[in-house]
């Protein structure tokens, strides 16, 4: 076990926690809201995280052996906890001043197209620049522009909005079967490809819309049908032969507009699901649903106004069916319809 | 005449084949080691001789040979890293092109020093020819028994084979390199684990530069200790400096570390002065990633001491008044160059090297050369320097490999000793073509 102190909260982890995964634990213990932003690490996902340095911290005490402070900003993502080791990262302004710069770097050549975009709204990016971006932007130069590009049926790509988080590749490479696609090119001018545009063919090929933390990889059956925060998501169950069939239904009046895989407060997928239950089961009979889903991860949808009225709804219903008689009261006399 | 360990017989006609390397003592140190030293005593040697590495970073190989991790059963590796790629560096290519079979003795003491049955030379993809050169003197090691199965009868066995790059720059940082030599694309990988736990497919290796591994051979020959004697302080032995730029003598010169700067540029043993009689304005002294000095710091340190070309003495006053030894690539400029055409050059070459896994690199590089190309049309403004300032510092120390920092240094050197400079091109934009002015405006602020 070791003990580390991220932002003067103490906690003890087994040996091999990445600083990151500590503060995140911090975070469901406490309550708290220390845990770095990451935007390329993904817990479910091998060897994912250290790219997009946005999970930066400083380390001010290496550990109780060697006390020295880290030279430079660490990814958390990537660097274990020792014991004794003392972390800052709300609580450094020099860090956050570090994570504004790397936040910059990551909108200079995106699109800011957010208007037109499926993903705003459940954006990682959009939030980011929310909480650790600047209010204005200092590049003046053209943005570097690709054409969108259909990767099979089902699957958008749009390389502008695109950050190379990898999270996308690590997830044809560790999921699916006979990778067929990658980052092609260097530098700024990198692309997600697939190989000759070779569609990608796999019954879980449509998690990588999922994991896409911008708008790059997107829906296709979804495009432009409706802005997220005006769909209800809803828990719902099938039984999959290929997948769990554990999803969240983005759902509008009784219309199935969309349909994910259920993610945690870190906006992580909690289990992968196939491609079946993900563009083709879009009839609510499909499905068994569970109840209004708790959306925990920080983003216009997690103001979750389904989910309130869901409780309001159970509420009222409770009081409309509240024996009344026994106080004295009349049948209903709570029931705010009556008022 | 200083002492030459490595290219002492670079001149000899014919030194590239095997039986005139023999004849001028090569392979000596090979006998030696395989014939009364264990691995050991030559890890023991490289230590005591204080070598550091020749490729840049300057770490004490012998250090970096003890960290390399021994489990049973897993084999070890040996990588040359023969991928110098720096603007200004070409001392590898020199001593490859003339004299293989000093690389390639070197490639065999240190395999068997570190336990290594299989080793790679890593050559740049543009340097076709050589990997040419070193394929040709393999094949004639293999048939004269120093490559292969038991080496002159001593029972070690050793294969040594040539992996061209594809020609990226970025394959010149250790793990990316390994990346490469497994054939994926090269992007460095995020350390720890570092490559003498987990290197080339998982086992633990060692990389090192091509200089570091011809280095080996002088010092099983003359002893560690002797080797320690050669050069200042804790710079031990000598160095390939490969000078170019603006001087009468361009080409690559083994000096004994601590040479003063000003001997290196003006004796005729070395550089020969500048060419056409001009004054020295800057050096870039360690290849294009290290900070450019101007003249007054080169010479001196800001204590007023010579500077020699050494890695403390080089390194003397940090990044506000020094530089780093760093590969020996050592760029002159006259006073008729543009320091921010020059800086220009070189932010172009890391934009299009940056291998783009990491944000801050990928976007950085570009934006920074964009700015310069502001000032190179002659539309800059002054808030662009304080930009370009502000666009370094955030990226240098944020990325996964050093290319991030070696595209910062040199503009942050640029802007904090040649400031003045940048605010001619904005003030005077038409100015592109009348440096000069620069380098008596330079003086002044001197005198």
């Amino acid at each position: 076990m070791a003990k580390v102190t991220i932002d003067d909260i103490t906690i003890e982890v087994p040996d091999g926690t990445t600083i990151l995964q500590a503060a995140r634990m911090i975070d469901e213990q406490h309550g708290t809201n220390i845990a770095p932003p990451t935007m390329c690490y993904y817990s479910k996902l091998k060897t994912t995280g250290g790219y997009c340095r946005t999970c930066i911290v400083s380390v001010t005490q290496g550990s109780e052996k060697d006390p020295r402070p880290m030279p430079k900003p660490v990814a958390s993502c990537r660097t274990t906890v020792m014991d004794g080791m003392v972390v800052r990262n709300n609580t450094s302004p020099e860090l956050l001043e570090a994570r504004a710069g790397v936040v910059e770097f990551l909108l200079i050549n995106h699109p800011l197209d957010c208007p037109v975009c499926d993903q705003a709204g459940e954006c990682h990016l959009q939030d980011l620049g929310y909480e650790n971006g600047k209010e204005a932007t200092r590049y003046e130069f053209p943005r570097r522009e690709f054409e969108p590009i259909d990767i099979g049926d089902k699957i958008k790509l749009h390389m502008n909005r695109c950050i190379l988080c990898y999270r996308c590749v690590k997830t044809c490479e560790q999921i699916t079967d006979g990778r067929v696609h990658g980052v092609i090119n260097r530098g700024d001018h990198a692309e997600i490809s697939t190989y000759i545009e070779k569609a990608i063919d796999n019954d879980f090929s449509g998690n990588v819309i999922d994991v896409c933390p911008v708008g790059a990889l997107t829906d296709r059956t979804f495009r432009f049908k409706s802005r997220v925060w005006f769909t209800n998501p809803v828990d719902a169950h099938r039984d999959c032969p290929t997948c769990s069939g554990k999803v969240r239904l983005w759902m509008k009046g009784k219309d199935v507009l969309r349909v994910t895989a259920r993610k945690d407060r870190w906006g992580e997928v909690e289990e992968f699901i196939c491609n079946t239950c993900r563009f083709d089961k879009k009839d609510v009979t499909d499905w068994r649903i569970e109840g209004p889903s708790k959306i925990s991860h920080h983003s216009v949808i997690s103001q979750n106004h389904n989910e309130l009225r869901q409780v309001q709804l159970g509420v009222r219903k409770q009081l409309q069916q509240w024996d009344g008689h026994k106080y004295g009261l009349g049948e209903g006399a709570l029931d705010p319809n009556n008022q | 005449m200083s002492k030459k360990l490595l290219l002492a017989n670079d001149h000899i006609p014919g030194i590239n084949t095997l039986e005139v390397y023999r004849q001028h003592g090569g392979y000596k140190a090979l006998e030696k080691a395989l014939k009364s030293m264990k691995p050991d005593d030559i890890v023991e040697e490289v230590k005591k001789s204080g070598l550091r590495g020749r490729g840049g970073a300057g770490f004490p190989t012998g250090m970096k040979w003890s960290f390399l991790a021994k489990p049973e059963g897993v084999p070890r590796y040996l990588v040359c890293n023969a991928d110098e790629s720096e603007p200004g560096t070409f001392k590898d290519r020199y001593l490859m092109e003339r004299i293989p079979h000093l690389l390639i003795e070197g490639m065999i003491v240190s395999s068997y020093a570190l336990g290594a049955n299989t080793s790679y030379i890593y050559v740049r993809g543009e340097y076709f020819y050589i990997i040419k050169i070193l394929q040709k003197a393999i094949k004639e090691a293999y048939a004269a028994g120093l490559l292969g199965k038991n080496i002159l009868g001593s029972g070690y066995d050793l294969d040594l084979y040539v992996q061209p790059g594809g020609g990226a720059y970025i394959c010149g940082e250790e793990t990316a390199l390994l990346e490469s030599l497994e054939g994926k694309r090269g992007n460095p990988r995020i350390k720890p684990p570092f490559p003498a736990v987990a290197g080339l497919w998982g086992c633990p290796t060692v990389v090192n530069n091509v200089e570091t591994i011809a280095a080996v051979v002088p010092i099983v020959n003359i002893s560690g200790d002797e080797y320690a004697k050669i050069g200042i302080g804790k710079s031990t032995g000598t160095k390939l400096i490969s000078a170019s730029g603006h001087i009468n003598k361009p080409g690559v010169y083994e000096i004994e570390l601590g040479v003063p700067v000003e001997e290196f540029i003006y004796s005729d043993e070395y550089c020969g002065g500048i060419r056409n009689g001009k004054k020295l304005k800057a050096v870039v002294a360690g290849g294009s990633s290290v900070p450019i000095l101007p003249t007054e710091l080169i010479l001196k340190t800001a204590k007023g001491e010579p500077r020699l070309m050494s890695y403390e003495s080089l390194g003397d006053g940090g990044f506000a008044t020094g530089t780093m030894l760093g590969s020996g690539g050592f760029i002159v400029m006259d006073e008729d160059t543009s320091v921010v055409k020059n800086l220009f050059t070189f932010a172009r070459f890391y934009h299009h090297e940056s291998c783009g896994q990491c944000s801050p690199c990928r976007e950085g590089t570009g934006w920074m050369e964009k700015i310069l190309q502001k000032f190179i049309d002659g539309k800059a403004t002054m808030s662009d320097i304080d930009l370009l300032w502000d666009v370094q510092s955030k990226i240098e120390g944020k990325t996964i490999c050093p290319l991030g920092e070696a595209a910062a240094w040199p503009v942050a050197a640029a802007i904090r000793h040649f400031r003045h400079e940048f605010e001619e091109y904005v003030n005077r934009p038409e100015s592109i073509h009348d440096v000069k002015h620069y380098f008596r405006l330079n003086n002044i602020e001197e005198a």
